[in-house]
């Protein structure tokens, strides 16, 4: 759309939160909102979404996998050119959609059935994270600083959100950076830490519990050494599994964290001084108000 | 075959409607009637299987203008060579036409049977009916009905040829080359030794190259140095080698037998005539920086822990044997360029040669050969950012473990881990960090190190004992000369554990590199605690490598590593005749293989200068003066150099030596003034409407 001549053009994007955003990672769309309005970034929810699909699609039926984020995305197409999504795993499925449908042609011909599949095609799909660092830039986040966090950092992007990166086309996939980039820009100290991309055991946490604890262990052990005050996520699972399993990982591994930890747009919200509240600060299981109130953070 | 006998299907060439078209017509009226020998080859069953020959020749006789059609077994034979030659004489042929393979392959020697029965070797065309048709054909009908075709369409063409006179031009038999590692070195005496005069260029302060850098070479495990070193001393002693280090090529003009090169002497700062490389003012400087000739690489001395080894002054000599062993001021960290005070390097320099105001000075040099030989880089820092190669102090790559296995290296041959000078107990080398690995950009084998690793787990063997060497490989590619035996020796007597597969992550956990890898023989999941990691980082072309080409005009392959012509005939020759390349440049390449193929880039050089001129190709193209509206849009587009624009009559003119008659400035022309000898528009339209 066009905007008055001289300003640039207003961000606007066809805004999909996906299930998780709408039940367990509440906080992570209250953010998201909060920040988008704070940067007038336009998001338009897609109407009348549906599931993307996540673990269950392609796990079952190729075709499933593909058709579902496509209805998506078709409808994403009516109200914007481009779509932001917030969880890694929509992010993954949509774009892995996306590439299925351009080199299946299988694919391509059952979806064309029953759907105009060159709209999928059109959208450009990006995740929050690349629009801020991309479209945002770190200087105006910078520009928007309003208080100093004064905290440790170790931003965690988990497996799926740059990796593979034929698909996700997002940063250094092994050693991704951007994360680090837009919170230090915020005023926080972001620390170099091994675990940034290794498994949080994702969907296992319900199935093999026992092994999601080992693996998020592992991943807190090393923030821990790393000597963080918390852990920023982009990713609702990794935020389930990382803030939930802290209590069972002190039960049956003995082992004590309690690492706060918080979607980056809740760090973002709140070193631009947004209130708490719209933040979705405390609804985590692992307390963070002892940190925010030793921090002096309002 | 009857051969005079001919039934005309086609109208005469007299009535074709673009004949009086072209602006030649009084050349067209010199042209003798045409009486054409066409000689259709069988190439053993290469063409004769998929090709009915005989009809070929039986269609083609009853073309007008051909007198004689005949088919032979070999005609690139003797006896088939002679057959032409008897033919022109018999049946006072003045064209001849050869259905046969492509003409890159015998064109000239049948233009030359051509030139021997009397005719200008020119009215000799290929009729290619193997690579372009046999070859890539199954069905016999369609493949013939094909070669007649393409025959037809020559038929055309040498309708409209010319004779055509080459000219000759005198060979300079002086020789440049550029790079002064092996690879160049190696050229370099060999075609002094020869007699002939050789510049050699150097961009750094010294020659010798990464075979300076090693320390011991496989697969006898002899030290680089003392391998290497008489070499070295032997380009600065021999008469016939001019040394001009520190110098790089600016520009190359000319062509095969008389290149004009002009080489800026970069200001070292130091005047090398005067300066005897006693290196005091090397040690007296009080500048430490990193030395590139280390690579970098800065061990910590836990004895003088503000005195790490591996440093350098901002004037230095790179290494003990360095030809020319002068000293070299680095600018951009000396104290008295960047902050205007110092000058201990001259108040220490007993023979006075420090020069501040020395500066760039551009000679130019006349050479009838280059040879290029600019060698490789490694993988620069960071691309694998999981390896922290570049962010750890402990995960160096293979050059800078070479560093401290030379015996004049920083740690004078001992091992030393870079962040605490402690000797290292479990070593982790990493093979193809980057190599075939096409995310990364580089789907190519660097070649070198399966060898150079096996050496290294070997050499840090023999100086710690209770050492233990791992190494994650996805093939041991060890062919070569001793080479296999030398890799079996590493694992079996030395105790080099290998691990067949990737390592995903390398992270730093207390003082120890966490080495997170597949065993994939076992199916394992692997975690080492390592002192230290090495990186095989693969093999790239030298930096600087395209634009240097297009200085060059030579090609650059899919790589980015210069390009020969030809790669399994052509190995030495690039696509610029009188360029030649050797060694690293050309592909990643050990040092056997690359003292080799220097040896041929001379061999190819001295067999250049055993002319005393050179004859160039008649096929270069004109400009119609009538028609040239002085765009210059062709100067552009010609890659060699060729046109120039006439001021005074603002039109374009041919250089004809120059010209390599390449036709991109037909192409070029939107006026049509640019023709191409014997491959003129006329010809070609002909040559379209003989099979439409």
């Amino acid at each position: 759309m066009e905007t008055t001549a001289g300003s640039k053009k207003a961000l606007k994007f066809a805004y999909y939160p996906g299930c998780s955003l709408h039940a367990t990672a509440v906080d992570y769309n209250e953010s998201t909102l909060a920040v988008a309005e704070a940067l007038g970034i336009d998001l338009v929810e897609v109407p009348d979404w549906s599931c993307c699909g996540s673990t269950p699609a392609h796990c079952t039926d190729e075709l499933l996998a593909a058709a579902l984020p496509a209805k998506n995305m078709i409808a994403a197409g009516t109200v914007a050119d481009e779509m932001l999504v917030c969880c890694s795993a929509c992010f993954s499925r949509l774009k892995f959609a996306q590439k299925h449908i351009e080199e299946k042609e299988n694919i391509r011909t059952k979806l064309s059935k029953i759907m105009p599949v060159e709209q999928a095609q059109s959208i450009k799909v990006r995740h929050l994270l690349d629009v801020l660092v991309q479209d945002i830039g770190v200087e105006k986040i910078a520009e928007l600083k309003q208080q100093d966090l004064g905290l440790k950092v170790a931003c965690y992007y988990g497996c799926l959100l740059t990796r593979p990166p034929k698909v996700t086309e997002l940063d250094d996939a092994e050693d991704p950076c951007f994360m680090d980039d837009l919170l230090t820009a915020a005023g926080m100290e972001t620390v170099p830490w091994p675990y940034k991309t290794e498994c949080c055991g994702a969907s296992f946490s319900l199935t093999r519990t026992e092994i999601v604890l080992r693996l998020v262990a592992d991943i807190l052990q090393m923030a821990k050494e790393a000597e963080v005050d918390c852990i920023s996520v982009a990713c609702p699972l990794c935020h389930a599994n990382l803030d939930m399993r802290q209590s069972d990982i002190k039960k049956k591994l003995g082992l004590k964290y309690d690492i706060p930890i918080f979607y980056f747009t809740q760090l973002l919200g709140m070193a631009f001084g947004l209130e708490q509240g719209k933040l979705g600060i405390g609804r985590s299981l692992v307390d963070c108000k002892e940190l925010l109130a030793a921090k002096g953070i309002k | 075959m009857s051969a005079d006998a001919k039934t005309r299907k086609k109208p005469p060439a007299d009535a074709h409607q673009h004949a009086p078209n072209d602006s030649g017509i009084t050349a067209s009226d010199r042209r003798p009637t045409p009486r054409v020998g066409v000689f259709v080859c069988h190439c053993g069953i290469n063409i004769a299987k998929t090709v009915d020959v005989k009809r070929v020749s039986e269609e083609i006789a009853k073309e007008p203008g051909v007198v004689i059609a005949e088919d032979y077994q070999y005609m690139c034979s003797v006896p088939g060579q002679q057959m032409i030659v008897d033919a022109v004489s018999q049946h006072n042929l003045n064209r001849i036409i050869v259905a046969a393979c492509s003409p890159k392959m015998h064109e000239p020697t049948f233009r030359r049977a051509v030139g021997k029965a009397g005719l200008n070797p020119y009215l000799c065309e290929i009729s290619n009916i193997r690579e372009h048709c046999s070859w890539v054909h199954e069905d016999r009908e369609q493949a013939t009905e094909k070669a007649i075709d393409i025959t037809r369409t020559i038929l055309e063409k040498i309708r409209g040829d010319d004779s055509l006179d080459t000219t000759s031009t005198p060979v300079t038999k002086r020789a440049l080359v550029i790079g002064g590692g092996i690879a160049g070195i190696q050229a370099a005496l060999d075609i002094a030794g020869s007699g002939y005069e050789v510049i050699l260029v150097e961009r750094e302060s010294s020659i010798g190259g990464h075979m300076a850098q090693l320390g011991e070479t496989f697969p006898t495990l002899d030290c680089a140095s003392c391998i290497f070193t008489p070499k070295i001393v032997e380009v600065a002693q021999n008469e016939n080698i001019k040394l001009l280090a520190y110098s790089e090529v600016e520009s190359v003009s000319g062509f095969v037998g008389q290149f004009e090169v002009k080489i800026r002497r970069k200001a070292r700062s130091v005047d090398e005539t005067v300066c005897t490389g006693c290196g005091i003012c090397t040690e007296k400087c009080p500048t430490r920086v990193a030395d590139e000739f280390n690579r970098g690489l800065v061990v910590h001395n836990p004895d003088k822990p503000r005195k790490p080894f591996g440093k350098r002054g901002a004037i230095y000599i790179p290494f003990a044997q360095a030809q020319p062993k002068v000293a070299t001021i680095d600018r951009e960290n000396c104290r008295y360029y960047q902050a205007g005070k110092c000058k201990v390097c001259e108040k220490v320099c007993g023979p006075k040669a420090i020069r501040f105001d020395q500066k760039d000075e551009i000679v130019t040099e006349k050479v009838g050969a280059i040879v290029i030989a600019t060698g490789y880089e490694t993988l620069p820092r960071g691309v694998y950012g999981e390896y922290g190669y570049g962010k750890y102090e402990n995960v160096i790559d293979g050059l800078q473990l070479e560093r401290m296995l030379s015996a004049a290296g920083p740690t004078a041959g001992d091992i030393r881990r870079p962040s605490d000078g402690k000797v290292p107990k479990e070593v982790v080398w990493i093979q193809c960090v980057g190599s075939r690995d096409e995310s990364k950009g580089i789907p190519y084998c660097s070649k070198i190190c399966c060898m150079y690793t096996a050496k290294q787990t070997r050499l840090y063997k023999h100086r710690v004992h209770d050492g233990q060497a791992y190494v994650f490989y996805m093939d041991i590619r060890a062919g070569g000369k001793r080479y296999e035996e030398f890799v079996k020796h590493a694992q079996v007597d030395e105790g080099t554990v290998y691990l067949r597969g990737r390592v995903s992550k390398i992270y730093e956990r207390g003082d120890k590199l966490i080495v997170m890898g597949m065993d994939t023989l076992s199916g394992s999941q692997i975690e080492i605690p390592a002192d230290m990691v090495v990186l095989a980082t693969a093999i790239v072309p030298q930096h600087g490598t395209e634009e240097f080409a297009r200085k060059l005009r030579v090609g650059i392959g899919e790589n980015g590593f210069i390009a020969e012509a030809h790669v399994k005939l052509k190995p030495v020759e690039t696509s610029t005749a009188g360029i030649f390349i050797a060694g690293a440049i050309q592909a990643p390449k050990d040092i056997p293989d690359t003292v080799a193929q220097a040896g041929c880039a001379a061999s190819k050089v001295l067999n250049l200068f055993s002319n005393d001129t050179l004859t160039s190709e008649p096929i270069v193209a004109s400009v119609d003066e009538e028609l040239c509206s002085g765009c210059g849009l062709c100067i552009g587009a010609c890659a060699y150099d060729a046109r120039k624009m006439d001021e005074k009559k603002h039109i374009v003119v041919v250089e004809d030596v120059l010209c390599q008659g390449c036709g991109a400035c037909r192409a070029a022309c939107p006026s049509s003034a640019c023709e191409l000898k014997n491959f003129r528009t006329e010809q070609f339209i002909n040559m379209v409407d003989a099979i439409t």
